[in-house]
Parts: C-alpha cells; structure tokens; sequence
C-alpha cells in the first residue's frame, strides 16, 4: 500500500469479499441442497439456509449414492471415493516414480539415444487424451485392463511436466555433490537414493499435491473404460446420478456426493496450501 | 544446461527410462499414430474393410457445416471463459494486493475453486440455474425473465461459460498475485510521488509489467476451454440443445466413441491435434523469452 486512503482500503476489503461470496455461493447452495429432503427442495423457491437432513443425506449417499438399475446393485458414495482415492494415489505416485528416473537418467548420465528419449517425452505434452480417444481406448481394451485400476492409473502416469520438473532440480544440484559421492565409493543408484531423493523431498511433495488434484479430478479417461457401478469414480458417479431420464433426481443425494467429491482435493489444497503453490507455478515453468 | 559429472554405466540409464518410454510408446505415440492413420482411411461400420481416400476425412469435416458451427461456438466459447477468468481474476488479484491485512486468508478462501472437478463445478451450476428448482431462474422470473437452458441455447452456452470460467479464477488470481508481488514497490512509490493515482498506476506501471504473466494465462486459459472444459459440457448439456454447446472436444467423443464414426473422429482428432502443438509451440516460445525479462 503505497497511500494510506480509508475510503480505499474499505473498498478493497469490499470488493474482496464480494469476490468469495461469489466464488463460494454456488458450493454454499449445493451444501444447503444437500441438508434438505427432496420435497422441501422442488418447492419454490429453494430453501437458503441448512436443512436438519444433513445427517441422512450424507448416510444414504455414502452407503447407496447410486440406486440399483437394470441389474446393477446401488452402489455408495464411499465406494467411489474409495475408487477416487486408489486412481489419485496411484496417478500421483506412478508420475513421480518413472518421472524421477527418467530425469535422472537423463541428467546424470551420456548414452545413445538420450536426446532422442528426451523429445519422446516431451511430445506427450502435445497428446492428450482428447486428441486419440478412440485408439487409446482399442489398446486398452487389448490389454484387458478396462474397468480395472491399473486401466484407470498406467495410461495416464506417463508425464513430460513432472519429468522436466526434476530435471531442473538435478540440474541445480551442485556437481561437487555427484563428485563427492562417487569418490566415496558410492554408485549411481545410491547417489540417487541417498542424495537426490532427499534433496527433491519438498520438490516430490509439492507435485504430490497437484497431482492428487489431478488424478482425483480425472473425468474423460475414467468415464470411457469404466462400465462396472464397482469401478466407478466418484466424479463419474455424480453424473451417472443425474442421468435418471424421466425420474425426479433425487437431488439431496446428488448434492451430498457432490460434496463428499470435493472435499477431499479442496482439504488438501487448503492445508498444504504453500506446497500447492509451489507445485502449480513449478510444474508450469 | 548440462552436467560436467556424469554417471558411466551401459545399460542402467535405459532401465531407468523404460518405465516412461513404455508407457508414452503404448499409450501416447501408437494410439496417436492410430489416429493419425485412420484420418486418411475410410473404414466399414463393421470394421471389416477400410480403403486408403487421401484427405476425403478432412474434406468432408470441412464441407461439414455442423463441424464447422463447433469449430465457431469453441472459438466463442473459449475467448468468453478466457476473458471472463483473467478479468475478474486480475481484479481481485489488484485488491489483494492492495490489501495490508488478512491478504493471506483472502490468498486461501480464493484458491480452493482450483481442485473442484470441472464436472463438479458443472454440477454445483446445475444447481443454481436449475430452471424448476434452482434460485437464480427463480429470481429471474419474479423479474419477468425465463430461463430454460435445456431448451435456449444461448442460455446453455452462458451457463457452461460461466462454470467453466468459475473454475480457473482461482488459478489465473494466484498468477497474477504472484507477477504483482514480483513488481518492485520502488516503482510503484514513484509514481505515487509523482502524483498517479491507483487507477493510473495499474494502467502505466502494473498491467504492462504484468504482460508476461498475462500471455502466458490467456495460452494456458485457451488450452483449459479447450480441453479440460470437457467434464463441465458432459454434466450440464451434453452438447445441446441442438448442438449450442457442442464444443470440439465434446464432438470429438460424441462422434467416435457414442457415434462410432472412425473415420471422421480420426479427423478431428488430428485437427485437435494440430491445435495443441501450435498451442504448446506458443506457450514454449513465450517461457524462452521470458528468461530474457
């Protein structure tokens, strides 16, 4: 603040929290649907402030979110966030594991081929899964991996962001490290484990972040191989809610999975709020 | 940049890269090959036959006024979210700013929009403008207004903008917090002294300085209209009515994977194709200058 104008400041503060309330209205509504019954919902106008239902809402998604249709038993909302957290974990976790390798490879050692592997990688960036759905899915299905958790995580943990990420951080390792190891005796692998690891720890937990977001937020991928109401997503699931056709939805149900489908990337982006900054503008370099 | 203490070892260096080769081979080139492939051949329903027609795929997705129409809503449709989500983002990053006290519980309360799924943020806008139940359409009637997006397309199109660009303010606002963060307060002051105002100094000083970070945000808002806006469309209008929202990507789906048409999903695939790279070309240009900043 360069001059100190109390009109000014008030007006800051004003317009700031305009902007949260209207960042936040749409959830705060979607929280108010989900403590109400259906019946006070559809009367008008929508009730604005929490219902007694919550409790009810939440119990009933979380055990049978998903009603039985056509010979599929209902299924919960803990179910799919079960599936949810399996597929973000395993995305998150599969990304940094063959990201960090490659980088390293790429960094730490000469041979054939290196540029050549470098470019491979880098044109991931260049094909996502929108631009080859269709052949994606054929291979897929080949390798027998649809409706399965490996077909949700492998197609998706190849990554050029995470993997140039690293890069730049072993870049920036000094080499006298690298010197001083291998005068003690000690391989590239032990390097790797005893020095690179630990130095990159706060680097692999900010990517940690993003990449739980991402994988958790998958919707494309999960809703083309996934058929089985076991293996549905949580996100996936929402909308397979609301798909009822000539049927009320059963909105207090919805709303309460759509919450439940939040909160778990929304926990972790307020509480490890400094280490998601880092992640986003890092992976974004 | 290279490292003057290497590692010698034959074969080490390929295990360690095999895992993300393998999974870029399987996954990425081979499906994309694929496509490109199939984008040049005309293939049966059945998938019994296919014959080698040249560029008729891309011919006929040209002469085809529906693709045509997606190709111009896209367009329209990615520019609004773009500009809807830097405007209202820079504005609020301008205040924060300003703001001495409680910037950092503005900073999070701000943020969070960021890891709500688009489907999810499509769904929360479901709700609000759900036309029997939802308040906004119910305020707009006790005005004398109608809202029916399952039927108005015009009404559809601003629903899916106005979720998607809800989404990426937080995103863009935590950009152009940081770039306002990075101007130096020497400059600003300056200018003060020499009697510019709040509005002039942003217009002289802090939105040219800013250009950087803001290029770099409209690249990366198009991509996400483009790509990732796929969940909000699947939730909300799935494409309609009568194709108002039916946006490249969604087409793209709706057209090989429900449609089964290979042939010309292929070549769209590949058009969509050509857009990424130009796209991250663009993007990757603009980080090398940077460095020169």
């Amino acid at each position: 603040m360069v001059e100190n104008r109390q009109w000014l400041t008030i007006f800051t503060h004003v317009v700031l929290l305009l902007g949260i309330a209207i960042v936040a209205f749409p959830i705060y509504v979607t929280f108010v649907a989900s403590s109400h019954t259906l019946f006070d919902l559809v009367r008008m106008p929508m009730p604005l402030l929490p219902g007694a239902e919550a409790v009810n809402n939440y119990m009933q998604a979380l055990r049978a979110g998903l009603g039985e249709g056509a010979g599929t038993e209902a299924i919960g909302a803990g179910r799919m966030m079960f599936n949810s957290l399996v597929m973000a974990l395993g995305i998150a976790g599969g990304k940094i594991a063959i990201s960090i390798i490659a980088a390293y490879a790429i960094v730490y050692f000469r041979f054939r081929f290196r540029m050549t592997a470098f470019w491979l990688i880098f044109i991931t960036l260049m094909l996502p899964v929108e631009v080859r759905i269709l052949p994606t899915y054929k291979v897929v299905a080949d390798l027998g991996m649809l409706d399965s958790y490996a077909g949700l995580i492998i197609p998706l943990i190849a990554s050029a962001t995470a993997t140039f990420m690293f890069r730049q951080v072993f870049l920036a390792v000094p080499d006298e490290l690298a010197e001083a190891a291998r005068i003690d005796g000690a391989g590239p692998l032990r390097f790797f484990w005893d020095i690179l690891l630990p130095l990159s720890r706060t680097n692999i937990a900010a990517l940690f972040v993003i990449l739980f977001i991402y994988g958790w937020n998958q919707y494309l991928w999960p809703l083309m191989i996934t058929n089985d109401a076991d293996m549905l997503t949580v996100v996936i699931g929402i909308n397979r809610m609301l798909a009822v056709g000539d049927d009320q939805a059963e909105w207090q149900i919805i709303m309460a999975t759509t919450i439940l489908a939040m909160l778990p990337p929304v926990l972790v982006v307020i509480s490890m709020q400094k280490l998601f900054v880092k992640g986003l503008t890092e992976t974004e370099k | 940049m290279e490292k003057r203490v290497v590692f010698h070892n034959p074969v080490l260096p390929y295990l360690l890269l095999a895992p993300q080769l393998i999974v870029t081979f399987v996954f990425f080139i081979w499906p994309a090959a694929q496509a490109l492939k199939q984008s040049v051949y005309l293939e049966d329903p059945f998938g019994l036959s296919s014959r080698f027609v040249w560029f008729d795929n891309f011919v006929e997705l040209f002469e085809d006024p529906l693709y045509l129409d997606s190709l111009l809503r896209t367009a329209g449709f990615s520019l609004s979210v773009a500009l809807i989500a830097l405007a209202s983002a820079l504005y609020l990053a301008v205040q924060a700013d300003r703001a001495v006290r409680g910037a950092m519980a503005y900073k999070t309360l701000l943020i969070w929009p960021y890891a709500v799924a688009p489907a999810v943020a499509g769904v929360l806008w479901l709700l609000l403008f759900n036309p029997t139940m939802g308040l906004l359409p119910y305020l707009l009637r006790g005005m004398g207004g109608d809202w029916n997006h399952y039927t108005n397309g015009s009404q559809a199109m601003l629903l899916v903008t106005l979720a998607a660009a809800w989404k990426q303010i937080s995103y863009n606002f935590l950009f152009f917090l940081a770039g306002m963060q990075a101007i130096p307060r020497s400059l600003i002051e300056a200018a003060a002294i020499d009697g510019a105002g709040p509005a002039r100094r942003f217009w002289t000083i802090v939105f040219p300085l800013l250009s950087p970070t803001t290029f770099f945000l409209i690249v990366i808002n198009v991509v996400y209209a483009f790509f990732d806006t796929f969940g909000i469309i699947h939730a909300i209008t799935q494409g309609g009515p009568a194709g108002a929202t039916n946006i490249l990507v969604y087409k793209v789906f709706n057209d090989g994977f429900i449609g089964l048409d290979l042939g010309g999903s292929a070549a769209q695939s590949v058009v969509l194709m050509a857009i990424v790279i130009t796209l991250t070309v663009v993007q990757f240009r603009y980080i090398e200058r940077k460095v020169h900043y």
